[in-house]
């Protein structure tokens, strides 16, 4: 029984790497969109964290003040994350599952709903790695890591892109049209301006907090921050598990939806 | 499972969409190396039988067995060994046509050095080895079908599921795929497709079902099928206007086996076409024009439904 798990699971992976390397091969075609994915945080870090930064000075974070563009840079880093793994799930996934019905032909082949679900999200996590990399890189060099404890941020910035990969999968089965893809990023946009990204918690009017306090990309910051500047706590138990919870609970939700859409 | 075992093995087949039911208890079963067809209108559940076949939609109720399995159970392992070609082109469109062929063959697991020569061959004979390093987009309608159908064949399949394979083409395109049909089956390929064209269904199937409604009207060769249940040949009568309106079509009786009338024209069955008109003009009619033609699958449809196939 559990031979028999392991060996349909291991068969699974690879039918869902079919699917990555699909995505690879596009890559090659589309090379400059992908590597502009990176550049866009750190377009971000530049003008706040050095041109804003300069005016702000220093932000208090878990009791200690750190720079501002210390306290911005892992915020951009989770943002990215966010953002990568959101564009891969949502306007991407749409596109080939509704509209230019790349699915259809997939699923015509030995590989199945759960191949596409899984192998869309490992390629969206392969992607938001190789970003995440990257500006951790650029991190280290302009010395705004403060801590040992950001090793862990590559696998944190994972795992708030499995989070968002998972929820954007479920959201985008559920879509109808083009103009409902607008509607998401009415969502994501205000998410990323006031998830703590550019502000302390402590900043925002106190009955807002909890607003802030219940988005996912709340969670993602805190992580990599905590992790960035030193400043951790019990607490990142609870952000990852939020972060867990969200991508497997919109993963299961996108395999059944994905499967109603195409295997009517 | 032996040799004559068919392939596809239909009993009771049913399927629902809500309250519509699209296939209504169907049975069917394919030979090995036997060209099947489904002939019928748009609506008549042609394609959901197809989607049924190709295992990726789940019948609602009755048996089926691809292959000798059950999809239900075994929808991987079929899928492994069909060919699909769908109504609709579902091409890569981010892929160049090779890529295509080489992404879909990685699907079924086969390695590169397999996928690459046999991509080249199929590129020749489907005539769009010259457009390999380009993409999909850009391509006529008639090539897409046929990188469609390339792509069907890359894992070497053992049934061939063609949905529509030429609606939409211009009548050059349509031949030179029915040529190329044709060469798959003598290789020994086992083709089922849907259609309504009738000329279609009688350029490539040994053995076809008339649909209407979800349900199998009639079954049997195009030749069978045409003997059975029109005359030999058809005289076909059409009028100027406003005066088939008019006319008493007692006045025809006893000429042929039956006059069916259509909005545009009469169609009258007979064995001896000629000797119809002949006929027709001894009792003083004078259509606008006359035409005796061989009997057709059209003719069939015609008379089990009472409606065209293509309206």
């Amino acid at each position: 029984m559990i031979a028999s798990l392991v060996a349909s699971s291991a068969l699974g992976g690879r039918r869902a790497a079919r699917l990555f390397e699909r995505n690879l091969l596009v890559t090659r075609h589309i090379w400059l969109v992908v590597a502009a994915g990176f550049f866009e945080p750190l377009f971000y870090l530049l003008s706040l964290g050095i041109g804003i930064g300069d005016l702000v000075g220093q932000v208090e974070v878990d009791g200690r003040l750190v720079d501002y563009r210390a306290f911005v840079a892992p915020a951009m880093l989770a943002a990215s994350a966010m953002n990568g793994a959101v564009f891969d799930t949502t306007f991407n996934f749409y596109y080939k599952l509704r509209f230019a019905r790349t699915y259809d032909a997939v699923v015509s082949t030995p590989l199945g709903v759960d191949d596409v679900a899984l192998g869309e999200t490992l390629w969206a996590l392969a992607r938001g790695g190789v970003y995440a990399a990257a500006f951790l890189l650029v991190m280290v060099v302009m010395g705004l890591i403060g801590s040992a404890w950001a090793v862990l941020a590559l696998p944190a910035a994972l795992l708030i892109g499995f989070a968002f990969a998972g929820a954007g999968l479920a959201c985008t089965s559920f879509l109808r049209s083009w103009q409902d893809l607008d509607v998401l990023q009415l969502a994501i946009l205000p998410m990323f301006l006031f998830s703590g990204t550019f502000a302390p918690l402590a900043a925002y009017p106190a009955g807002l907090r909890w607003v802030v306090q219940a988005t996912p990309l709340y969670h993602g910051v805190e992580l990599l921050r905590s992790l960035c500047t030193g400043a951790v706590g019990v607490s990142l138990a609870g952000h990852v598990l939020y972060l867990t919870t969200m991508g497997v609970v919109g993963l299961a939700v996108a395999g059944r939806r994905i499967g109603r859409v195409l295997l009517a | 499972m032996d040799g004559a075992a068919p392939l596809v093995h239909a009993r009771g087949l049913t399927k629902r969409f809500g309250k519509a039911t699209a296939v209504d208890g169907i049975d069917v079963d394919v030979a090995p190396g036997e060209a099947f067809g489904f002939l019928g209108p748009n609506g008549a559940g042609k394609s959901s039988t197809m989607r049924m076949i190709g295992c990726t939609s789940p019948p609602t109720s009755g048996t089926l067995r691809i292959l000798g399995l059950d999809p239900a159970a075994d929808g991987p392992r079929i899928r492994a060994r069909l060919g699909v070609v769908p109504q609709q082109d579902t091409l890569d469109t981010e892929l160049t046509v090779f890529e295509n062929l080489l992404v879909y063959g990685r699907y079924f697991d086969l390695p590169r050095g397999v996928i690459r020569p046999r991509a080249a061959e199929l590129l020749a004979f489907f005539q769009l080895a010259e457009r390999a390093g380009e993409r999909v987009e850009p391509l006529s309608g008639g090539m897409k079908r046929r990188l469609t159908i390339a792509r069907a064949l890359i894992n070497e399949p053992q049934l061939l599921l063609l949905d529509e394979p030429t609606t939409g083409l211009d009548p050059q395109a349509r031949h030179a795929l029915w040529e190329r049909l044709y060469r798959l089956k003598q290789q020994g390929t086992t083709l089922v497709l849907t259609t309504h064209y009738m000329d279609e269904a009688e350029q490539l199937c040994d053995r076809l079902v008339v649909m209407d409604g979800g349900r199998i009207a009639a079954e049997g060769s195009p030749g069978e099928l045409i003997r059975r249940h029109v005359s030999r040949e058809v005289l076909e009568l059409r009028f100027a206007d406003g005066v088939q309106d008019h006319l008493d079509l007692g006045v025809l009786a006893g000429i042929g086996d039956r006059v069916e009338a259509l909005p545009d024209r009469l169609l009258l069955y007979a064995d001896d076409g000629d000797a119809a008109a002949a006929a027709v003009h001894d009792r003083g009619v004078r259509p606008a024009s006359l035409l005796a033609r061989r009997s057709t699958l059209e003719d069939v449809f015609l008379s089990l439904t009472g409606r065209t196939l293509v309206d």
